[in-house]
């Protein structure tokens, strides 16, 4: 078994000095392209948090979604799920008013988004949990 | 300055050099940005006693171009000058670079004061620059393209397919991409008679004057993706939400609202198709979505090893939920 700090923790530590100590120090010696490149790297440490800590229960939930949506039970393989619905919504044998179709592309890209990018506005603005939207 | 920087200024100076022999000095050169085809360095040159700042957008000597359809930075070169000569706000083009000056391909613009970060012009609302835009566009569709530089033709239809091929390319799989696509093909406004389109007029290449009332527009930049086209490609582009930088609520690049385009448009000549601007409005969305992923499959391939290449790559879901927000829209935060 693995010593603490564990993974997450560890991540936290590396975007921490990315955004606090590399990227403010690079910004003082006049390299902003540097800087900001920091900034870039840390916000993927947090990503990859994220995705460590998201992505099991979003996969299994699309898996579950894909599945009933598709109508095979048997298929476990979450990207063969995928290509499937990609194909069939190209070759219009599901088009958008299909059952199920909005709610599923929903939830799949809210919890995308949710790694990738929770702050992004219309992510933001799809949170029915959020306060008041900002203007 | 690195050697590289005074090879440079020394070149630029045999560039600005007017045949009168007007002794000309140039000043440090800086890099602006570029990747790996294409580079901008600002500069300040003295000619005849006259200080110019200016700005050189090149690509170095044995460089190519990545991907297809760019103008080409000589046609470039020629559309800022003919757009400048039709009344569009654009830097004016002091020289264009030769062979025999040995820096490559491209050309010298003077350089203008004003703002071009997106969040900055985003940051309030500027039904000036909105009205501005539209008047800009609409001259930019009207310029003369009789014997101007050979440029990509293209129609409505031919881009979905263009999309469809370029994602396909990528390998990944995207169902909203294929609902997209699907909706784009089954929605396509017909063929036009083919006007000069910018091709990339959003906020972030537009040269703003943050202190004029209302905002103004200084100079219309990057013309590197124009071509011949819909001119309603650019009105769909600039509403994309991308570059609304979270302002989604002035949906012209986050600063106005469409009527303020469309009177501008209309107010120099041009004619407003509604429907169509939507259309490419989501097709723009979905074009961002497949850049998005190009970037990602650079960096994937070994091709431009660059970090922010593979953090651009996982910025195509942002793409993904706008053609949502568009196609399959459900009640949201206002």
């Amino acid at each position: 078994m693995q010593d603490l700090p564990d993974p997450e923790q560890l991540l936290t530590a590396v975007a921490r000095f990315l955004r606090e100590d590399a990227g403010p120090a690079l910004g003082r010696q006049g390299d902003n392209a540097l800087a900001y490149q920091a900034r870039v790297a840390a916000n993927m440490v947090d990503t990859v948090a994220r995705q460590t800590q998201l992505a099991p229960a979003a996969d299994a939930a699309e898996r579950r979604r894909l599945q009933a949506l598709l109508g095979l039970p048997d298929e476990a393989d979450l990207a063969a799920l995928n290509r499937r619905l990609a194909s069939r919504l190209a070759d219009g044998t599901i088009d958008s008013s299909h059952p199920g179709l909005a709610d599923h592309l929903w939830a799949t890209t809210l919890a995308k988004l949710a790694v990738d990018q929770p702050g992004y506005d219309t992510y933001q603005r799809h949170q029915p949990t959020q306060p008041a939207g900002t203007p | 300055m690195s050697s590289a920087a005074d090879t440079l200024a020394a070149g630029l100076a045999a560039v600005l050099a007017a045949p009168g022999g007007t002794p000309v000095t140039v000043g440090p050169v800086s890099r602006l940005s570029g990747g790996a085809s294409q580079e901008t360095w600002s500069f300040d040159a003295v000619v005849g006693g006259q200080d110019q700042p200016l700005i050189l957008r090149r690509a170095p000597p044995g460089a190519e171009l990545r991907g297809s359809g760019n103008a080409g930075l000589a046609a470039e070169a020629e559309l800022i000058r003919r757009a400048g000569a039709a009344g569009v706000p654009v830097p004016e083009v002091v020289a264009v670079l030769r062979p025999q000056h040995g820096l490559g391909d491209g050309f010298v613009m003077r350089r203008l004061r004003g703002e071009t970060l997106g969040r900055r012009v985003a940051a309030a609302h500027r039904p000036a620059l909105a009205w501005q835009c539209g008047a800009a566009l609409a001259r930019i569709h009207s310029v003369d393209m009789a014997g101007g530089p050979d440029l990509r033709r293209t129609q409505p239809l031919a881009e979905v397919a263009h999309l469809a091929d370029w994602h396909g390319r990528h390998g990944t799989v995207r169902p909203v991409f294929q609902l997209a696509l699907r909706w784009l093909a089954d929605h396509a406004p017909a063929d036009v008679v083919p006007a000069l389109v910018h091709g990339d007029f959003r906020n972030g290449n537009l040269m703003v004057d943050l202190d004029a009332d209302g905002g103004a527009l200084v100079g219309v930049l990057d013309w590197e993706l124009a071509h011949l086209g819909d001119p309603m490609a650019d009105l769909g582009w600039l509403g994309v939400n991308s570059w609304r930088y979270g302002r989604h609520q002035r949906p012209v690049g986050g600063f106005g609202h469409w009527a303020q385009l469309f009177d501008g448009y209309r107010s120099a000549g041009g004619t407003v198709d509604e429907a169509r601007v939507h259309w490419w409005q989501v097709l723009g969305s979905l074009r961002w979505g497949v850049i998005c992923e190009s970037m990602g499959q650079a960096w994937l391939s070994g091709a431009e090893p660059v970090m922010e290449k593979a953090a651009i790559g996982r910025r195509a879901s942002e793409a993904e939920i706008d053609l949502l927000d568009l196609l399959l829209p459900r009640a949201a935060t206002p």
